[in-house]
């Protein structure tokens, strides 16, 4: 083999502002993505944070009905289109599936540029709506008509952040798929990929296909809204329900563009830690698609109440119930992968196992959900909102912070305190119990959602509530607080820390800026095939 | 910058099935953006079936049938420019590249007419005959100003497109061996083409 000159890391080499903010790297792309994502966590926990104080006790504590309101859209929005749908494909699957592919970037570099300046641009209308007009939407993130189309609050540039985010989503889709079709490094098919390409693909392919609509219906909101007239409103002959289903049929599978990169991440940590082949690898891969593709039939489900046929009704709740299945295959081949393997219990797989936990009430809570009769019990009650939140943050927010926990010496080169790590996320996990729990409880009991005030019955689980939103947020900070640290005083990390197979452990820590010094080998009988990386 | 060790796949080297790829999946992303229009379109019209006919009368199928025709036509000469830019024969591509921007003119000028006649006799959400008309009426015109102005500016963007890659042909960077350009100039041109071929009758022709 030929001896070659080593390249700079992708953090040394050029500096300077612009050669962040303009590079065609993926990887300093990505960092972009990670720092912008989690200043917006950060924003949208803090409203999240306010929302929980005003419910601590019943009646007015902190705030106006109408600002309560405002919170809880921003708090939807920033936490939805800026945070979660971005988040583990912008950050992790720009950093690396082209690593994992053994390739030095994603297709169109330029092209990814200009999903992150789509990205810069949604945020900016979404925060614009702070200061112009009368303050930011009241409507709830969904923006449903009528009320969007008659509030005076700043609809239109809410609206137009989705649109545009949306926009940056669907770039950042296309440039995925097109990478994994054309750029897998020569001898490695579809089904030597890693599972974290497989769950991208899906997500990539949802994200193309679904975004359009709501693309296009929240166009015709602002339309409506410019125009006074439109196509929504029943004064006019418009029908609001009919917004509903545009409205879902774009975000129910935006639900699998959250779930879907998070699950891949799962599918990565635990071989990884258990050090063992994955059990079921094509049952797992394939499963992504099968999700992709039943999600995108299942919309009807949230709308259950909104006036529907009795056989579109049932044919939505069966089509829900079918979803169930490739994501129980999914979690019996995790847990079949730890069966017998060699555990190494470290925060990232402290955070996949959070995963697999809170998925699991998260899934079990939305079968009820799905289920007609029992849906008319708990349809906009707290036991939604707790739903959800197990499934969004409980899932794909600690798979986030799973994958950074994981790939953070890749990234940076560095080690973090694996001991503060571990503190941090034990606070975290309790703090998310605490604070979600009991609105599966307060749910049942019949708590609305959305409202400011409560009936005195509904008191206690509101004050655990309250009480685990600060536990949860104190873990939060001490996590990040940590890796902070790490980034500037921390060990420095050998390539391979973990002993992971798949092909970013290959290359350095930090990455050179093409990626690879030499061809990555890739392992023909699979990407987590670790008998043969055990003999090495 | 220098170094010695490159990729085979890498993502900085022209792949030409990339590009074309990436059009094609484009191309889906907007054939669902104006999917979600023709469902709208669907429910109202089957909501409101009597008064979508009676609003399609003051509409002028002559016009509409003479920009289908001009549509059309461009499309053919837009697919003959590639084969002839196959064949290396730059000039006859140039031509029919410049036919085909000239007919995107010409249905964007007969738009125009189309739609000031509308203007003038008030059919415009919020004008006022417009207000006045039965709902069905109204819903039919929002949809008609919507959907044909949504068109009308992806006829003026596959134009630039169109123009763009004319001047790269012309300064040699889009040539015989490196064509994909022009390739997925004219597929944004069909598919715009194919949604009049939508548009037209919904609008022009129901009966």
């Amino acid at each position: 083999m030929t001896t070659t000159i080593a390249q700079p890391s992708y953090l040394e080499g050029k500096k300077g502002l612009f050669s962040w903010i303009f590079t065609l790297d993926h990887k300093r792309i990505a960092l972009l993505y990670l720092y912008a994502i989690i200043a917006f966590f950060l924003v949208g926990m803090t409203l999240g944070l306010l929302m929980r104080l005003e419910l601590l006790n019943p009646g007015k504590d902190l705030v106006e009905p109408t600002t309560y309101n405002q919170i809880f859209t921003l708090h939807g929005v920033i936490m939805i289109f800026l945070f979660i749908i971005p988040s583990i494909p912008a950050v992790f699957g720009n950093f690396f599936l082209p690593l994992m592919l053994g390739t030095d970037d994603v297709a169109f570099p330029k092209l990814n540029l200009l999903s992150w300046w789509l990205y810069v641009l949604g945020a900016v209308f979404a925060l614009a709506t702070l200061v112009f007009g009368d303050g930011p939407a009241d409507t709830g993130w969904t923006f449903y008509a009528p009320y969007s189309v008659k509030t005076g609050t700043n609809v239109t540039m809410a609206v137009m952040a989705a649109f545009i985010l949306g926009f940056s989503s669907i770039l950042t889709g296309l440039n995925f798929i097109v990478t994994i079709h054309r750029l897998r490094t020569p001898g490695m098919g579809f089904n030597q990929m890693p599972l974290f390409a497989w769950g991208l693909y899906a997500t990539s392919w949802i994200q193309l296909l679904a975004t359009p609509v709501i693309g296009i219906t929240l166009l015709m909101i602002v339309a409506e809204r410019v125009f006074g007239i439109g196509l929504f409103d029943p004064s006019i002959g418009g029908d609001p329900v009919l917004y509903q289903h545009m409205f879902w049929i774009y975000s129910h599978p935006a639900v699998y563009i959250m779930a879907l990169p998070a699950m891949g991440i799962v599918s990565e940590i635990i071989p990884t830690f258990a050090q063992r082949t994955i059990f079921g690898y094509k049952a797992i891969a394939y499963s992504s698609m099968a999700i992709a593709f039943i999600g995108y039939f299942v919309w009807g489900h949230h709308m259950f109440t909104s006036g529907m046929s009795g056989p579109a009704a049932i044919i939505f709740s069966v089509l829900t119930f079918l979803v169930a299945i490739p994501t129980a295959i999914k979690v019996f081949n995790w847990v079949a992968t730890l069966y017998k393997g060699s555990i190494d219990v470290k925060p990232p797989l402290l955070y996949a196992l959070a995963f697999i936990f809170n998925f699991l009430i998260g899934g079990l809570t939305g079968l009820v959900n799905g289920a007609l009769a029992a849906d008319i019990h708990v349809h906009d009650t707290y036991f939604v909102v707790g739903h959800f939140h197990y499934v969004m943050f409980g899932g794909t927010g600690f798979a986030f912070f799973g994958a950074l926990h994981y790939w953070f010496p890749k990234i940076y080169g560095k080690l973090y305190n694996i001991r503060m790590a571990n503190i941090s996320f034990a606070i975290f996990f309790i703090g998310f119990q605490l604070l979600y729990f009991p609105m599966l409880v307060v749910g049942l009991m019949g708590m609305p959602r959305r409202y400011y005030d409560y009936l005195p019955q509904f008191h206690v689980p509101n004050v655990v509530s309250t009480v685990g939103s600060w536990i949860l947020a104190t873990g939060i900070l001490m996590m990040i607080a940590n890796l902070m640290v790490a980034y500037w005083k921390g060990k420095k990390a050998r390539k391979n820390p973990w002993h992971g197979i798949t092909l970013e452990w290959q290359t350095s820590s930090p990455p050179p800026l093409h990626n690879f010094d030499k061809m990555p080998e890739v392992n023909e009988k699979g990407p987590y095939h670790y008998k043969n990386a055990m003999d090495q | 910058m220098e170094h010695s060790f490159s990729l085979p796949n890498s993502g900085h080297n022209f792949d030409a099935e990339a590009s074309k790829l990436g059009m094609w999946l484009f191309l889906f992303t907007e054939l669902l953006l104006f999917g979600g229009l023709f469902l709208v379109y669907m429910v109202y019209r089957s909501l409101n079936h009597e008064a979508f006919i009676e609003a399609s009368h003051h509409l002028n199928v002559w016009a509409g049938t003479t920009n289908t025709i001009v549509l059309l036509a461009s499309s053919l000469t837009v697919a003959m420019s590639i084969t002839a830019l196959q064949q290396g024969n730059k000039k006859r591509s140039l031509l029919l590249l410049t036919i085909t921007f000239i007919a995107a003119g010409v249905f964007l000028v007969i738009k125009y007419f189309e739609w000031s006649a509308k203007f003038e006799h008030g059919l415009f959400p919020g004008m006022e005959h417009y207000s006045q008309l039965p709902t069905g009426e109204r819903l039919y015109f929002y949809l008609y100003f919507f959907m044909t102005g949504l068109h009308g500016l992806h006829v003026i963007i596959g134009g630039i497109f169109l123009a763009v890659v004319m001047v790269k042909i012309k300064s040699g960077k889009v040539h015989k061996d490196r064509i994909s350009l022009l390739e997925n100039g004219g597929l944004y041109w069909h598919l715009v083409d194919l949604i009049w071929i939508y548009l037209f009758p919904l609008f022009y022709l129901i009966h």
